[in-house]
């Protein structure tokens, strides 16, 4: 028979935890956690604009050609271009095809040669510039092929050099992004884990007492793993709460540039933030699981 | 066994407890009773030697299965190891808790087991403001609960009064009784001498003695 008072405490009774709860010690973590989050959060936005920005520009480069006309026999430099961009307009792939003018021309060399040089004898090449389809660019050899066959002497540059330094600097700003984002990530991991092994060596008798109860390596450490996960999926909250508000600064400061027209951010940019609070509870579970039970394993 | 680089706690130690039995562990301070009682309940590896329990050796008993093998055996430390966050209902219900029991099936049992050794009253205590002798009678309530097969206890009524001690040890014959194993390390000689049951005496880490009931 149960007492009274016994029986409104088994009422009211839920199991304590087997774990104490965090001490002092816990705020410090979460914030050394949060500020990582959020530098891996920057890295993240900051590859998706870096992407982006790439994109861009050569979306932009490939839309369009340069053809260089070099008048023979006689013909003036403005008849040899006006005949050139006849003849590639009815290229496939080319949506328009425009003769500079001569005094488009020279502003285009000014920056270079300067006023002084620019005498009126000066046999300024003449440039068509094509305007080309995106999705289905005219290529190189189909425009030397149309030039070729009008009997007009020309170089077509299509940007393909420029596109590629463009493609390659993308690339490498997306690997550096990856990389600080992993690096960050590493970081937080190692904390965690140190800070997981120190909360079992301070519990070194809970532990005891729990193995000899009958716990079991991967429960005593499934303890501990809610612990630091949940820590961290608030932390990661936060950081992806601050890199968000950042991001958001960002766009409505400079528009779809953002600070610089190398980094423009997105609205949708910040929607790569939401798994943040889950990635930073998945790293910090299993750093704090394999943490410890290297230690529950060294302590039998 | 030997805690390196120590001289050897225990040596050349051979006994066999059967299924269903009752034996005193006595001897003197430092004659290696908690060593022995660690080596069984696997808190300690032999340097050497065999050690079988419930049919396995315990020296090639693989990781995984020790959490089996220790639910099977419920231990009373001579220091209680109570965990201080926990009140005494929580420390009382560990183990079955540890074996995955659902808290509704056991908490009548875990009330009426701490009712049965005078702590009915004090289920929702912390252990800090528990006395000496309240909390050894939690540490046996803990290490009895789930009805082991092997019972060890570390002088288990080294903090409780007389009338206490001869509760507890009914308790532990009772255990006994229904078919759990019971090994009792102690000083105390009258309660030794008060049940008539057989005694293993441990001195400088041999066994010297082992007189039967």
């Amino acid at each position: 028979m149960i007492a009274e008072p016994a029986q409104a405490f088994l009422k009211s009774w839920r199991p304590g935890p087997l774990m104490p709860k965090g001490d002092a010690r816990d705020a410090g973590l979460g914030f050394v956690i949060a500020v990582l989050c959020f530098f891996a959060c920057l890295a993240a936005m900051g590859a998706m604009a870096g992407d982006r920005a790439a994109r861009g520009w050569a979306s932009q480069l490939r839309g369009s050609a340069t053809v260089l006309v070099r008048p023979k026999g006689g013909e003036s430099a403005d008849a040899a271009a006006a005949r050139a961009a006849e003849a590639l307009s009815g290229v496939r792939g080319v949506r328009e095809a425009a003769a500079l003018e001569k005094d488009k021309a020279e502003a285009l060399l000014r920056p270079w040669l300067g006023n002084d040089a620019l005498a009126p004898d000066l046999p300024v090449p003449r440039l068509v510039t094509l305007d080309l389809d995106p999705d289905a660019p005219a290529s190189v050899q189909a425009l030397g092929g149309a030039l070729a066959a009008a009997g007009i002497d020309g170089t077509v540059d299509d940007h393909s050099l420029w596109i590629k330094d463009i493609v390659r600097a993308g690339l490498w700003a997306r690997a550096a992004a990856a990389g600080v984002f992993i690096l960050t990530a590493l970081a937080a991991a190692a904390v965690i884990a140190f800070a997981a092994r120190a909360a079992l060596e301070a519990r070194r008798g809970i532990v005891e007492v729990l193995h000899v109860s009958g716990a079991a390596d991967g429960y005593i450490a499934g303890l501990l793993v809610r612990r630091f996960s949940a820590m961290a999926f608030v932390a990661g909250l936060f950081a992806a709460a601050g890199a968000a508000a950042a991001g958001a600064a960002l766009r409505l400061a400079g528009g779809g540039e953002g600070l610089t027209p190398a980094l423009p951010i997105a609205w949708i940019d910040l929607a790569l933030l939401t798994p943040c609070p889950l990635l930073a509870a998945l790293v910090a579970g299993l750093a704090a699981r394999l943490s410890a039970l290297g230690l529950l394993k060294e302590m039998g | 066994m030997r805690y390196a680089p120590a001289p050897e706690t225990l040596t050349d130690v051979s006994f066999t407890l059967e299924p269903g039995s009752f034996h005193f562990l006595t001897g003197p301070s430092g004659a290696g009773k908690s060593s022995l009682l660690k080596l069984i309940y696997r808190a300690e590896k032999p340097s050497r030697g065999l050690i079988t329990l419930f049919g396995q050796d315990l020296t090639l008993l693989p990781p995984a299965q020790l959490p089996h093998l220790r639910r099977r055996i419920g231990v009373v430390f001579q220091e209680f190891r109570l965990l201080d966050h926990l009140n005494a209902f929580d420390n009382a219900a560990l183990p079955l808790r540890l074996a995955g029991k659902r808290p509704k099936t056991y908490k009548a049992d875990v009330a009426e087991l701490l009712a049965w050794v005078g702590l009915g009253h004090r289920l929702h205590a912390m252990p800090a403001t528990l006395s000496g002798g309240e909390k050894q009678r939690l540490a046996i309530a803990r290490a009895v609960v789930a009805q082991p097969d092997l019972l060890l206890a570390d002088e288990p009524t080294g903090n409780v009064d007389d009338d206490m001690a001869a509760r507890i040890l009914r308790l532990f014959v009772e255990l006994n009784r229904q078919g759990t194993t019971v090994m009792i390390a102690t000083h105390d000689r009258r309660m030794v001498a008060r049940s008539g049951m057989p005694v293993l005496a441990l001195h400088d880490g041999r066994l010297t003695a082992e007189r039967s009931a």
